[in-house]
């Protein structure tokens, strides 16, 4: 499996291979085609300069070396949208040699909006018009020959979830490198016209843009910003758009981005007046789910029902998987701390530990995790959720869709930070992650269980999932309150529920899961021989000291706590295995009072993001907000802590 | 309340507000919202009635004809956008200028009514978090607002906000407000003037509409819903 995660210089490595880029809205398939087209050989990286990520493949088919771009799910060619940029640049500096346009049929009035653009940007083109299972169960006839010939690009119906139509689908790409569009959108009369001054006026000053003549003059017509700024030099041109835009705004008292999105609509509802044959829908099983689980009452539950199975079976599952790992690994080797040796064998004592440690308890907690949440989120429950909660998540300045990172943080932090890219603003992304941080991750459920579930009961555990909830409630209630700015609002798609397919999912997980082996292990592993040297230096002694006045006199809990908490910093679940090593035995209820149990795991669960949270925050939003990230998780849990000292001594 | 002569105006914005438009408010609702007793607002009802402001049904109660909705919202419109202006300009406190709004509305004219939404950036909420109505020229669009035009025309029907509307409703977009922005987003997913849509799904506690549009759906959230505007089927 060749994983990578970085950035791509160039996707043209030898000028052999031939690119195929798929485009179109979100979830209308094109990660399913691409699975299905390139296998498990896909590589996640960002394109220069932007932090959104495009997955590329290759696939070899009939001699063809073929690189396969996924590109990003998005509405519109416009740029208010990091995605729609990149995808628009990507076309235009890439020239990939065929884009394949992906349609949902079932919504395909909303589809051909994008369709429209991409034609306009007068590129090699053919259209996939997939789910068309999907489009006959809500009794939508489509007239593919037809839709083609009106389009002037060629089209192919495919199932893509059950593969099929692909194999056609790749030929007709292949049969049609440098086959442009052969029509062209027709605009209202005055709309032409002012498009054709526009291209004459480029074509007589020999001004040069990244898009075809056509293509910019639209968009310039329409005000896009980023064509605004980049021909801002050609000054003329500039003004002369302007003074054309206004005559037009005057003639219809309207922008003229409104004037030129009205008519692509108008245009696509008279094509589908030809193309379209639409039938009394049947009544399928999924308007019943659909019913319940945004239903007033109801659908709070089944979110909350769906969230709690979620943990509970990673719960279960994990800790079923995780025991029958270890004891797979114990007959390989035993990698127990060693402090013997020397720096060096001590250090590579302690990343062996890492590795272990790794492999046999985040893995099998991380695995069952996102088994279910891509079951979940293939089957169309998330956007449910999202619905149902955004009046909540509004309170804490967040929207509806956030609550998506922020579950994908409980299986670990680093990619559900990485996916508050969904998210519209940098607020809401930070007011997310900090969610994120403090949100219980497989590693830190591993601490929640062995020390809590193990010796004070499962309720226990569970109730301090539910305290987790409360302080990320309010610490992000207080922290939008303080930081100003506003929420912008949803608009979300709601897609039809689907039963899920096993292959999607399965893929999902191993890409999932292996993302994280090449994202957080690296530090992980380093920092676990590292903290091990630094330990058998002797330093820890010290620190122990140092956080004495926080750990004992405010918490109420031995001093030795600060050198598991500083241990935790690496890897959260060190704080579990090192408790036994630290007091000399296993039965620790001997040593600790159920308080200070019930403490050291809720504190563990908040104190401050670990040593990869760190860099994946600095990494998306810089050192400052990633320090005040941090102090904000600390000082909540010297609160809490010291909220908890204070409750049990007033109520022992 | 001052005790004042009652104007008609003021009865028309309390059942504007009571009916959200063209609900059917009982007396008794309205006699408590106006702090009367019930027996007494019944000649101001037929005093309504017989101008076409409302239909007054005895015992049952009044509803709003399209005249008497009109002259309601733009009321409700101007008393809402002038307690924007004391609270966001002058800085007073949202708790006590309702009275005032209440005197300085019916003498605010259509004129200053337009400059001050411009000048306060089309706002979509009272101090008071409740909606201010869409004004009655004929634009569809607040950045459409902004085109100079050399004459404008006033709507012919009655528009209300998205959020207004219940499950099961047909209705057609009329007008849009707020920043060019979101204006752009909801243009690109096909929410234009003139577009039908079917109201399926809201969310509890002002949660999201979701709608049908375009043979696609929707979830809009209400900040955003409270900023379309429609006319029902």
């Amino acid at each position: 499996m060749m994983h990578k995660h970085g950035k791509i210089s160039s996707l043209k490595l030898k000028g052999k291979e031939i690119t195929i880029a798929l485009a179109g809205n979100a979830n209308v398939g094109k990660s399913v085609i691409f699975n299905q087209l390139t296998g498990s050989k896909q590589i996640i990286g960002n394109w220069p300069g932007k932090t959104v990520e495009l997955a590329y493949g290759k696939l070899n088919y009939k001699d063809n070396e073929i690189i396969l771009v996924d590109l990003p799910g998005i509405y519109s060619l416009t740029t208010y949208t990091q995605e729609e940029e990149v995808t628009r640049k990507f076309i235009a500096k890439e020239k990939p040699d065929i884009v394949i346009n992906v349609i949902d049929a079932s919504t395909i009035e909303r589809n051909l909006y994008f369709t429209l653009q991409l034609i306009e940007m007068d590129i090699p083109l053919i259209i996939c018009l997939n789910q068309i299972d999907m489009a006959d169960k809500k009794g939508l006839i489509i007239n593919f020959d037809k839709l083609s010939e009106l389009l002037g690009v060629p089209v192919i119906p495919t199932v893509a979830i059950k593969g099929v139509g692909l194999k056609e689908l790749i030929d007709t790409a292949l049969k049609n490198i440098n086959r442009k569009p052969s029509k062209k959108i027709k605009y209202s009369r005055d709309i032409e016209d002012a498009i054709s001054k526009i291209i004459d006026y480029i074509e007589d000053n020999n001004i040069v843009s990244p898009y075809s003549p056509r293509f910019t003059a639209i968009k310039l017509l329409e005000g896009d910003q980023e064509l605004i700024e980049k021909l801002n030099v050609h000054r003329g041109l500039i003004n002369y758009v302007e003074k054309i835009s206004n005559k037009l705004m005057k003639k219809y008292g309207q922008p003229t981005y409104a004037i030129i999105a009205s008519q692509r609509y108008m245009y696509i509802s008279s094509l589908l007046r030809n193309v379209l044959n639409v039938k009394e829908p049947h009544k399928t099983l999924a308007e019943y789910l659909d019913v319940i689980t945004t239903h007033k009452i109801f659908g709070f539950l089944t979110s909350l029902g769906v969230i709690i199975s979620l943990l509970l079976w990673t719960f279960y599952v994990g800790d079923f998987l995780s025991s029958i790992i270890e004891k797979l690994f114990n007959y390989i080797f035993i990698a127990s701390p060693n402090l013997q040796g020397t720096l060096f064998e001590v250090f590579i004592n302690g990343a062996l530990g890492g590795v272990v440690a790794g492999i046999t308890l985040v893995i099998p907690y991380v695995l069952p995790f996102y088994l279910f949440l891509s079951a979940m989120e293939d089957s169309g429950i998330m956007t449910r959720i999202a619905f149902m909660l955004d009046t909540l998540m509004h309170k804490i300045g967040l929207h509806g869709k956030a609550i998506i990172p922020i579950i994908l943080g409980y299986g670990c932090a680093v990619p559900g930070i990485f996916s508050t890219r969904i998210l519209e603003t940098r607020r809401e992304r930070i007011l997310a992650s900090l969610a994120i941080t403090m949100v219980p991750c497989s590693a830190r459920t591993v601490v929640i269980l062995g020390l809590v579930a193990a010796y004070l009961g499962v309720e226990w555990a569970l109730l301090i999932y539910g305290i987790n909830i409360a302080i990320i409630l309010i610490i992000d209630y207080i922290t939008s309150r303080m930081y100003p700015g506003e929420t912008p609002g949803l608009i979300l798609e709601i897609h039809e529920f689907r039963i899920p397919s096993l292959k999607v999912i399965f893929r999902q997980t191993i890409n999932r899961t292996m993302s994280i082996i090449y994202l957080v292990f690296p530090l992980y592993i380093v920092g676990s021989g590292l903290i091990q040297v630094l330990y058998k230096v002797g330093i820890f002694g010290y620190m122990d000291q140092i956080l004495s006045p926080i750990t004992h006199v405010l918490m109420g809990l031995p001093t030795y706590t600060g050198t598991l908490l500083i241990f935790g910093f690496i890897r959260k679940e060190l704080i579990l295995l090192l408790l036994p090593q630290i007091t000399g035995t296993f039965n620790l209820t001997s040593i600790l009072t159920p308080q200070q149990i019930f403490s050291i795991a809720l504190i563990s669960t908040i104190y401050i993001p670990c040593i990869s949270t760190m860099a994946t925050l600095i990494k998306e939003f810089g050192p400052k907000d990633t320090m005040i990230i941090t102090i904000l998780n600390i000082s909540t849990a010297i609160f809490i802590g010291t909220l908890l000292h204070l409750f049990y001594t007033l109520f022992p | 309340m001052k005790h004042k002569s009652v104007s008609i105006e003021e009865y028309l914005e309390a059942i504007y507000k009571l009916s959200r438009g063209d609900d059917l408010v009982k007396t008794t609702a309205l006699a408590n919202y106006m702090g009367v007793k019930p027996s007494s607002i019944t000649e101001m009802l037929r005093k309504l009635a017989d101008k076409n402001y409302v239909e007054y049904i005895p015992y049952k109660g009044v509803k709003l004809t399209k005249k008497g909705e009109r002259l309601g919202s733009k009321i409700t419109r101007k008393h809402r956008l002038y307690e924007v202006f004391l609270w966001k300009v002058l800085g007073r406190r949202p708790n006590n200028i309702h009275h005032e709004a209440c005197e300085v509305e019916h003498g605010v004219s259509d004129e200053t009514d337009i400059l001050l939404c411009k000048y306060l950036g089309s706002p979509a909420k009272c101090p008071h978090g409740e909606v201010i109505p869409a004004c009655d020229i004929n634009v569809s669009s607040c950045q459409a607002c902004n085109v100079e035009l050399s004459g404008r025309t006033t709507r012919k029907e009655n528009l209300k906000p998205l959020i207004w509307l219940s499950e099961g409703d047909n209705a057609k977009i009329k007008f849009i407000r707020g920043e060019s922005k979101v204006l752009r987003r909801l243009y690109d997913l096909g929410l234009i003037p003139g577009t039908k849509l079917k109201i399926l799904r809201r969310a509890p506690l002002n949660g999201p509409i979701e709608i049908l549009v375009r043979g696609s759906r929707l979830a809009i959230g209400s900040d955003i819903a409270i900023n379309i505007f429609v006319s029902k089927d």
